[in-house]
């Protein structure tokens, strides 16, 4: 099961621009707290970690709690400080694992 | 401490839990495993303070700098609109480290935990979250001088989530 991830760069900066940055990932995060038709306790199943890396370093980090919504949504801010990849990954219960890679070009 | 009685009243067991709840680190016998849903729905405004003091130690979360976003009202409570600011000029000395958010009455007291550093530009985060009830969010504010800021929003919501069947 690929999971849908959508991320929301701008493609062209200039040098020092304060970009926003948005991101979503298609997953139930299910919060373990949730009975089933038996009453048993639907077992957790959720994202705990989003990073987001701009040319291999770290500039954004989430720890996800299972208060997070399903499908959950993040927008923030970064410095445009030079050409090059953003990469956001997304890892969770069950060995879940989701990346996702953008272009910006920073003039 | 009480004498040990010889026939065990409701109020002995009660106060022998708490005992139990408040001094241990292990958990002894039936009196203790079912003790613990009873106390889980009381101890949640606890087990926020509990989890804000993880993150803020010993020091004081000051009121400001920091504002938090959310609908007065929810109808749904399964996606929340959060948003997080806080006033900083994001510079190598002095930026904001950290963003928490917590609730009081979600079955954890945790929402999210954001990290961020000079580079992120601004301190402006929206996300989505669960809310079980009507209650107080707050979000921390931790800064690269090691200070704290804190805000608190009330919610009312008609739908809850986490528990429901969404």
């Amino acid at each position: 099961m690929a999971a849908r991830a959508l991320i929301n760069v701008p493609p062209k900066a200039k040098r020092g621009e304060v970009i926003g940055i948005k991101s979503l990932i298609s997953h139930e995060m299910e919060t373990g707290f949730r009975p089933n038709a038996t009453g048993q306790l639907i077992p957790r199943n959720i994202i705990k970690e989003f990073v987001c890396t701009y040319n291999g370093v770290e500039v954004f980090r989430a720890e996800f709690f299972p208060s997070v919504s399903a499908n959950p949504f993040v927008s923030f801010t970064t410095l445009a400080t030079e050409s090059g990849t953003i990469t956001m990954t997304w890892s969770g219960d069950n060995g879940f694992f989701a990346t996702e890679s953008v272009a910006i070009t920073v003039e | 401490m009480t004498e040990p009685l010889p026939l065990v009243t409701p109020a002995a067991v009660a106060t022998r839990r708490r005992f139990l709840i408040g001094a241990a680190g292990f958990a002894g016998g039936m009196a203790m495993v079912t003790a613990l849903p009873a106390a889980a729905a009381d101890d949640r405004p606890a087990a926020m303070q509990a989890a804000l003091k993880a993150v803020i130690g010993g020091e004081t979360a000051h009121k400001g700098r920091i504002k938090i976003e959310l609908p007065p009202l929810v109808e749904n409570g399964n996606a929340v609109p959060l948003g997080v600011t806080v006033e900083s000029p994001m510079t190598d000395a002095d930026h904001v480290k950290a963003v928490h958010v917590f609730t009081e009455k979600n079955p954890q007291p945790n929402v999210v935990s954001f990290q961020l550093g000079p580079r992120a530009g601004t301190a402006n985060i929206q996300t989505r979250m669960r809310l079980a009830d009507t209650q107080i969010v707050t979000a921390v504010a931790e800064m690269s001088d090691g200070t704290f800021w804190r805000d608190e929003l009330e919610v009312v919501v008609t739908m809850a989530a986490c528990l429901e069947d969404s």
